[in-house]
């Protein structure tokens, strides 16, 4: 049998038996463990592409509870490219406003509200579930388009080995056990992975010792459409830290930091949760408990996110303080970074040695992650009395002065890495804005009809802005797309302009399929682009 | 810009009776808070993140 260690909030993919059950181990090209949010990605995106995927999941649908929450702009725009992010925005709660509480008084107040011409918001708060619920159901529209993607519920894997060339994984069902082999893996389990451990690594970090619970509240209220949080909250019991954040169906997520040293059993009681809310919302307030848990948190990452055959993304490679949404969005980030590049390697146009460039990218981002989230850590929890100390004084300075504002603290809130300085990276040959730098992702910008990013896709592109581009139809087989802007016609805002151009007349673009930008030029031949893909696919020159 | 580690605050003795004078009164947590500030503001003032690295290391 398949242990059931969580209750779900949407039956997606139900059990049923298949043929492999009764045969000798069959050969798959991809299997992916772990059917959350990165899973899905990776699954949609291998898919969408052409390449055979199979996503094993112990449980039969999405669990309970708000868990991630907040996505953020670049997490909505690699769903868009998937497909799946309209029906995520029309059901999130957009929010750009953010207010700081010290005790009882406001410290600041900041509004995140995005430079115009980005198709996708700054933040949108979403229950997980909705989240997972809407890449599952792009899944089946891909599917019903002939995406190669199969989705197996409670197929819970209990072994793996790598053998040389692949990987044998044994996999539990409700009808027994069955064997399967994998050319590829991705482990995307989750913090708790057990891939990692049957495959004996490592998983080194920093255990931030603290416990926070967390509220989903239904209620009726007028509260405004913003974050609140407050550091040394007044209200009784709220512990070191509070945040009070709306979702969408009048779901308000609350969060409270009740340091190391707690009953967990003691604290889940309703009725302890319940005083707490009381005490913030007002004992008049009308609400219903719609989930809650308590969580600790550990700020660490795997020394490498491939192994072998295996690779690693999301939590089951990295894990970040929730301080700043940084957990599910960035293993989007590692999924859309992974998805093609194992897709050229499937294909045979890649050697298997991209993949370690995925591990590097994804590293960097991991620790760019890590840092920014320990460090907002480090502020909300400080760990010793001078900590403390300057923690406070930050606060008190901050109701009046503007400087020390920007030293508060309550998480930095998640922004794509940029792949600076890496393997993949051709040459930087324009005098253009950093914004838009090789190893950076592509900013959006409004054109006539519609948003560049949406015209990008996620083939690998040549983005020539008012110059000609040598046309080249493929490089080594590996589809090439071109599209040409002339700012006096395409770029309604001037932003294409601002963005891409600076000072400079004229830009090559060569942008991959996660739309980072490989290479850019003033003017570029095509053995320079094809110089470029090559670097970009991890062939050097 | 390099750190100034010479005289540079006229009538220093005006100066540093005028810093006790500050904590006077205080408790050591109001002294300390009070510190914290004072150290967060002139940080601010001076803003150069090398001087700033060579105050710390000045101050070992």
């Amino acid at each position: 049998m398949v242990d059931v260690r969580y209750d779900i909030a949407f039956k997606l993919y139900p059990y049923e038996k298949v043929a492999d059950q009764d045969l000798a181990p069959r050969r798959h090209p991809v299997v992916i463990v772990g059917g959350g949010p990165v899973g899905m990605a990776t699954a949609l995106d291998l898919g969408r592409k052409g390449t055979p995927v199979l996503v094993l999941d112990d449980h039969e649908g999405v669990g309970q509870g708000s868990r991630a929450i907040c996505f953020a702009k670049r997490t909505l725009e690699i769903c868009d490219r998937l497909g799946a992010a309209k029906g995520m925005v029309d059901k999130g709660v957009v929010w750009n406003v953010g207010k700081v509480f010290h005790g009882d008084k406001r410290v600041f107040e900041f509004n995140l509200s995005p430079e115009d011409g980005h198709k996708a918001p700054a933040f949108i708060n979403l229950q997980q579930p909705y989240f997972e619920k809407h890449l599952v159901e792009e899944i089946r529209v891909a599917q019903s388009q002939g995406a190669p993607i199969e989705i197996r519920g409670r197929n819970g894997v209990t072994g793996m080995a790598q053998q040389g060339d692949h990987v044998l994984i044994d996999v539990n069902t409700p009808d027994g056990p069955y064997q399967l082999e994998a050319d590829w893996v991705i482990a995307c389990d989750g913090a708790r992975s057990p891939t990692r451990d049957m495959l004996g690594l490592s998983f080194e970090g920093r255990v931030f010792e603290d416990n926070f619970l967390i509220a989903d509240v239904k209620m009726k209220a007028d509260f405004p459409t913003e974050r609140w949080f407050w550091f040394a909250p007044p209200f009784k019991d709220s512990g070191a830290s509070a945040l009070l954040h709306k979702q969408p169906d009048d779901i308000w997520r609350i969060d409270f930091q009740l340091g190391w040293d707690i009953d967990r059993a003691k604290e889940l009681r309703v009725e302890n949760i319940r005083a707490r809310v009381d005490a913030m919302l007002g004992e008049n307030a009308e609400y219903e408990l719609e989930w809650t848990s308590i969580y600790t948190f550990q700020c660490r990452r795997m020394e490498k996110f491939r192994h072998g055959n295996v690779l690693f993304a999301g939590d089951s490679a990295h894990q970040v303080s929730p301080f700043g949404a940084r957990g599910a969005n960035s293993g989007v980030q590692d999924a859309e970074n992974l998805a093609w590049k194992l897709d050229l390697v499937v294909k045979g146009l890649a050697p298997d040695t991209l993949l370690d460039s995925y591990s590097e990218e994804r590293v960097h981002g991991a620790d760019e992650n890590i840092l920014n989230s320990t460090r907002a850590t480090d502020f909300l929890t400080p760990k010793t009395e001078m900590s403390k100390i300057f923690r406070d004084a930050v606060l008190e300075l901050a109701h009046a002065h503007s400087f020390a504002r920007v030293m508060v603290n309550s998480g930095r809130l998640s922004l794509p890495c940029s792949y600076d300085g890496l393997s993949l990276n051709g040459p930087d040959a324009l005098n253009g804005p950093t914004v838009s730098r090789v190893g950076a992702n592509c900013s959006d910008a409004p054109l006539k009809d519609g948003f560049l990013l949406n015209v990008l896709g996620g083939d690998f592109t040549v983005l020539a802005i008012d110059t000609e581009v040598p046309q080249l139809a493929d490089v080594d087989g590996i589809t090439l797309k071109t599209v040409t802007l002339d700012t006096g016609r395409d770029d309604v805002s001037g932003a294409i302009a601002a963005r891409y151009l600076g000072d400079a007349p004229s830009g090559i673009y060569l942008i991959r399929p996660d739309q980072h930008v490989a290479a850019r030029w003033a003017v570029a031949s095509a053995a320079d682009i094809q110089s470029g893909v090559r670097i970009a696919t991890g062939r050097g020159q | 810009m390099e750190l100034n580690l010479n005289p540079n605050i006229k009538d220093p003795d005006g100066f540093y009776d005028e810093l006790l004078g500050a904590h006077s009164g205080l408790s050591k947590d109001e002294s300390d808070a009070f510190n914290a500030r004072l150290i967060l503001i002139l940080a601010n003032h001076v803003g150069d993140r090398a001087i700033l690295r060579s105050a710390l290391n000045a101050a070992k």
